[in-house]
């Protein structure tokens, strides 16, 4: 400030004021542009993909303000209070599920609803926080590497949600929820001795997964091992957003130009398979400057969990960060045809909404955790 | 491992986690990468042949459907076989708009105008590479219509299916039933995946009830078209390989049904409403199943048009409804055989005790006369006469020291009161009535005249022809009844293995004198002997008749009214009925017959029953043969 001379002082003052009123909300401002830009392009997308349907898109619209006053509001939570709450919010979570497995509305096929008045909700969303802010907490005052068996008590802490939530059944959420807390236990630092005989036990149990599936969840792993054996059925999701990704090229058809998704070959364009409707209009261009963006968001929440003070602030922002990329790999990866369908959203760009508030409420926390760290002072 | 009290290493801890941190990020590049590499080769390396398939040039899977099954006769002739016709059809993905080719082909007389929408609905509900039939059968003169404008109409074709036939035409049709274009509710409950490429379904009878046998497994073959629907040969400049798994065609069935006794049975009830059924007592097949009037179930199979189903459905005499099994009619003097075995079990009565009939019945303590169809009465009648003679006064007195309960339990042993478990759908369970049954239906209590009137099978007793012949194999057998049937055997499609199915035996009826079916059949013969109600049907025969006479009311006559036919409107008139099985010695066939309106059982329903006998123990078809429809020709165009 003293070396102001003046000439460029209003713009450089509204900087600096902006960046304090950043500060004093706990937000983070590289992570918040990065957030905002994929959303803005989501958006963008979107009103293509639904078919220029402007209440689907402003409905969305309604949903994004929801979910960022989510962000904003969670990331004024103190920490320590964060800290606090992770057991409450974990056990009722749990209560939730069951209450749903006993009576929950039926959506879809499947039990992944709780009616609660006028509130309509999937206890689901909830543990997509509660499982890794649990497993954290519990972690967080056991000296580090885990041992074996504060491994195992956070394995089972993953599994009954996760258990519950795959019964509904609801395999992209029970995956996410899964991975959620298990990044957490790697990221404490569990041995790599210890990681390496759970994937070969996991490679055994894929049997006994088997058996506890529904038909619909076997006929799309089947379907994904060979797409051809139904190309009118299970297999026509994959085939044709490959179809739709493939004719976009490297520029793409032009934005409302994608012929595959405007005359509606491709299934669920707005939702599960909006990455393809990207990959048609926008082209690889398009895909790989969303997926850059993607990096930037998670490269930034890497850093800021780096960058935390204490172990259950580093565990909860890593796994945050690591989950989401698991949804973009995880939905990338089954448009494109490398993985099998399961139901798993484009972050932040496909419609629907408790995916979007869940995840910027744990961009929230994350930035609570992160940014209140000058407060505890230590 | 060695095991030693920790302490919490914070500087350890964060160097761990920013190790492991750096790993996750490098791995999630590298996955991503992945991720990119595939995206690359679909858009940029494999770009032609995903543009290819986009731009119209697409696999199209053109689905196989299976051959329908065949339908046999008892005697191995085919009744329900498939036979060429040429349909039209459109392909929705290939139609930009679907309402407006609807409407210009229904301007040039292809299909009808009152079926567009309906139409509409069909092709929104369908998938939209499969084509969509809009006429089942095309005239010469339809395509050659359609031939001159078809560029005006992309997306619609004409394709050689095969089309359901009826050789027979309106001959056994309530039997066979038929199949109809699939409609939108159909689409609801059948797999997609089964049914790609079929156009029909069957609605009714065996077509119904044996869908899932009739109609086999549909196959596919992949073909190249471009936008416009026609076939290439090549997608972009790579090869591509082409799959085709071949249908798997319909089971055939077999009946125990005779299309040439089926007929005589139709032939003696032309020109009058009514139905005749015709068991095999000793294995419950069904012989004969006539349901008159009939209809053509070829009409339905190459699409109906509206106002020719309009006549059917609104013509007074119902060709549409099934008798046989749907028709609920008082029995009449037909469950007289019946009420004696009831007699004769619960102990009521002696066979040799005679009671005096002088004209009418009263109930003690009343002055009400229940009255004998015959005016002075049949004098002295022990129980073989009064079933002979047909003596209602006998009968009345009978019912009376029954009781409701007791016939109520009696009538339902053999069969009335519930469907008979025929295997085609539809039947009806008709009505056996008892104290309780009123009680619940009316909330009143019964009366004692009720039983007696339920003695002569009027009142509230109602039951189907099905149940009447069913009833009377059960008497021909002695107790031995078997579920009636059609089906007798199925041949697999693909081993040409044939499955012969075994009757259904019911639970006996274990009389505890055996001795009172002998009694009761010695009546049922004298009924066919001189000074019976049926004497003249045993005329002539080589064979021995056991039977039994009905004349029901359709309506109630005051107590001092005269029935008087020819004063009545036709359809108040007495519905004649008439139950025989021969040879009464040794019975293969059990018949019912009922004629609506036809007067009486012995002089109009007995002698359709002697020909039917006649046809089926002795081979003679005499019976002057209804014209059949001309030999695999598709009716006339059908479009208004």
């Amino acid at each position: 400030m003293l070396y102001d001379d003046g000439e460029n002082s209003t713009a450089r003052r509204t900087l600096t004021a902006s960046a304090r009123l950043l500060r004093r909300l706990h937000l983070d401002g590289p992570l918040l542009a990065a957030l905002a830009a994929v959303v803005a392009f989501g958006l963008f997308v979107l009103f293509s993909a639904t078919g220029e349907n402007l209440p689907m898109w402003t409905s969305q619209l309604e949903r994004l303000a929801l979910a960022i006053v989510a962000l904003v509001l969670l990331a004024q939570v103190p920490p320590a209070w964060l800290k606090r709450v992770s057991p409450i919010l974990y056990g009722a979570g749990v209560l939730l599920l069951l209450a749903v497995m006993v009576h929950g509305d039926v959506g879809k096929g499947a039990q992944r609803w709780l009616v609660l008045g006028p509130l309509r909700f999937q206890p689901s969303e909830l543990m997509k926080l509660g499982v890794p802010m649990m497993c954290a907490w519990y972690l967080h005052d056991r000296p580090l590497p885990p041992s074996l068996r504060d491994a195992t008590v956070v394995l089972g802490i993953i599994a009954l949600p996760a258990l519950i939530i795959a019964k509904q059944p609801d395999l992209g959420t029970a995956l996410l929820i899964g991975s959620a807390g298990i990044l957490v236990v790697f990221l404490a630092g569990l041995s790599t001795v210890v990681i390496i005989a759970g994937l070969t036990l996991l490679g055994g149990a894929v049997p006994v997964a088997w058996h506890f599936m529904h038909d619909y969840q076997r006929q799309r792993v089947l379907m994904f091992l060979d797409p051809s054996q139904d190309p009118l059925g299970a297999g026509y999701h994959s085939i044709q957003s490959q179809i739709a990704i493939g004719s976009g090229g490297m520029f793409g058809k032009g934005w409302m130009n994608g012929s595959q998704a405007q005359l509606e070959f491709l299934p669920e364009r707005s939702t599960d398979f909006i990455f393809a409707v990207i990959g048609e209009e926008l082209g690889l261009l398009g895909q790989l400057f969303l997926v850059g963006l993607y990096l930037t968001v998670i490269g930034r929440a890497l850093y800021m969990a780096s960058e935390a003070q204490d172990t259950y602030a580093r565990l909860v922002c890593g796994s945050f960060a690591l989950t989401f990329f698991v949804y973009v790999f995880v939905n990338t990866g089954m448009v494109s045809g490398i993985l099998p369908v399961v139901g798993v959203p484009l972050p932040l760009v496909s419609y629907g909404g408790t995916a979007m508030v869940t995840l910027m409420a744990s961009f929230g926390v994350l930035m609570s955790l992160n940014r209140h760290r000058k407060l505890i002072g230590s | 491992m060695p095991r030693s009290v920790r302490i919490k290493d914070h500087w350890g801890e964060q160097r761990l986690f920013i190790g492991r941190t750096l790993f996750a990020g490098i791995a999630a590049v590298v996955l991503l990468l992945f991720v990119v590499g595939r995206l690359f080769w679909l858009q940029v390396v494999r770009h032609d042949y995903f543009t290819d398939l986009s731009q119209g040039n697409r696999v199209r899977l053109e689905p196989l459907p299976p051959d329908r099954g065949l339908i046999y006769d008892r005697n191995g002739v085919v009744i329900a076989e498939n036979t060429p016709a040429f349909q039209l059809e459109l392909t929705p993905e290939q139609v930009t708009n679907v309402g407006d080719t609807l409407r210009r082909l229904a301007a040039i007389g292809l299909v009808e105008s009152d079926q567009v929408p309906a139409l509409e609905r069909l092709i929104r509900a369908a998938r939209k590479f499969e084509a969509v039939p809009l006429r089942l059968s095309l005239s010469d003169a339809d395509i050659a219509t359609f031939a001159v404008r078809q560029f005006e109409f992309p997306g619609v074709e004409i394709q050689t299916r095969l089309a359901r036939w009826y050789p027979y035409g309106d001959i056994a049709a309530h039997a066979l039933g038929y199949v109809a274009a699939i409609s939108e509710d159909d689409l609801k409950h059948i797999n997609a995946d089964e049914y790609a490429g079929s156009s029909v379904i069957g609605k009714l009878g065996l077509e119904n009830t044996y869908e899932e046998q009739l109609h086999g497994t549909a196959g596919f073959r992949q073909v190249l078209v471009n936008a416009q629907g026609r076939h290439v040969d090549r997608l972009g400049s790579a090869p591509v390989k082409l799959d085709t798994r071949q249908p798997r065609a319909g089971n055939d069935i077999f009946l125990g049904l005779d299309i040439k006794v089926q007929r005589v049975a139709e032939e003696s009830l032309h020109g009058r409403r009514g139905a005749l059924i015709a068991i095999d007592p000793t294995t419950g097949d069904v012989v004969a199943l006539a349901s008159v009037p009939s209809f053509d179930p070829n009409k339905f199979t190459r699409g109906i048009s509206t106002p020719e189903y309009a006549t059917l459905r609104d013509d007074l005499d119902r060709p549409l409804f099934n008798r046989a099994l749907r028709g609920a009619y008082p029995p009449g003097s037909t469950v007289k055989p019946m009420m004696a075995l009831a007699g004769l079990e619960y102990n009521a009565i002696d066979p040799r005790a005679t009671r005096f009939c002088r004209g009418y019945f009263t109930l003690p303590g009343s002055s009400r006369h229940y009255r004998d169809w015959k005016k002075d009465g049949h004098g002295t009648v022990d129980m073989r006469r009064a079933i002979a003679t047909s003596c209602d006064v006998y009968f009345y007195g009978l019912a009376d020291l029954l009781g409701i309960e007791r016939v109520h339990a009696a009538m339902s042993a053999l069969g009335f009161g519930k469907n008979t478990g025929i295997d085609i759908v539809g039947e009806r369970p008709g009505l056996m009535p008892s104290a309780e049954w009123k009680r619940q239906t009316y909330k009143q209590a019964w009366y004692p005249g009720e039983t007696v009137i339920v003695g002569i099978g009027q009142g509230y007793m109602l039951a189907t022809p099905l149940q009447l012949a069913h009833a009377v194999a059960v008497i021909a057998a002695r107790g031995h009844g078997f579920r009636p049937r059609l089906v007798t055997a199925v041949r697999d499609a693909t081993t040409r293995e044939v499955q012969t199915l075994p009757p259904v035996a019911e639970p006996a009826i274990a009389l505890a004198d055996p001795g009172n079916w002998q009694v009761v059949i010695e009546g049922m013969q004298m009924v066919t002997e001189a000074g019976g109600t049926a004497a003249a049907v045993q005329r002539g025969a080589s064979y021995k008749i056991a039977a039994k006479t009905g004349t029901a009311q359709v309506f109630s006559l005051g107590q001092n009214e005269k029935y008087n036919a020819s004063a009545v409107d036709e359809r108040l008139r007495d519905h004649a009925l008439f139950i025989a099985f021969a040879p009464a010695e040794a019975p293969k066939l059990a018949i019912a017959v009922l004629v609506e309106n036809g007067g009486h059982g012995g002089s109009v329903a007995a002698p359709m029953a002697r020909r039917v006998f006649d046809a089926f123990l002795l081979g003679k078809y005499d019976a002057a043969p209804l014209p059949l429809p001309p030999k695999g020709a598709p009716p006339e165009p059908q479009v208004n």
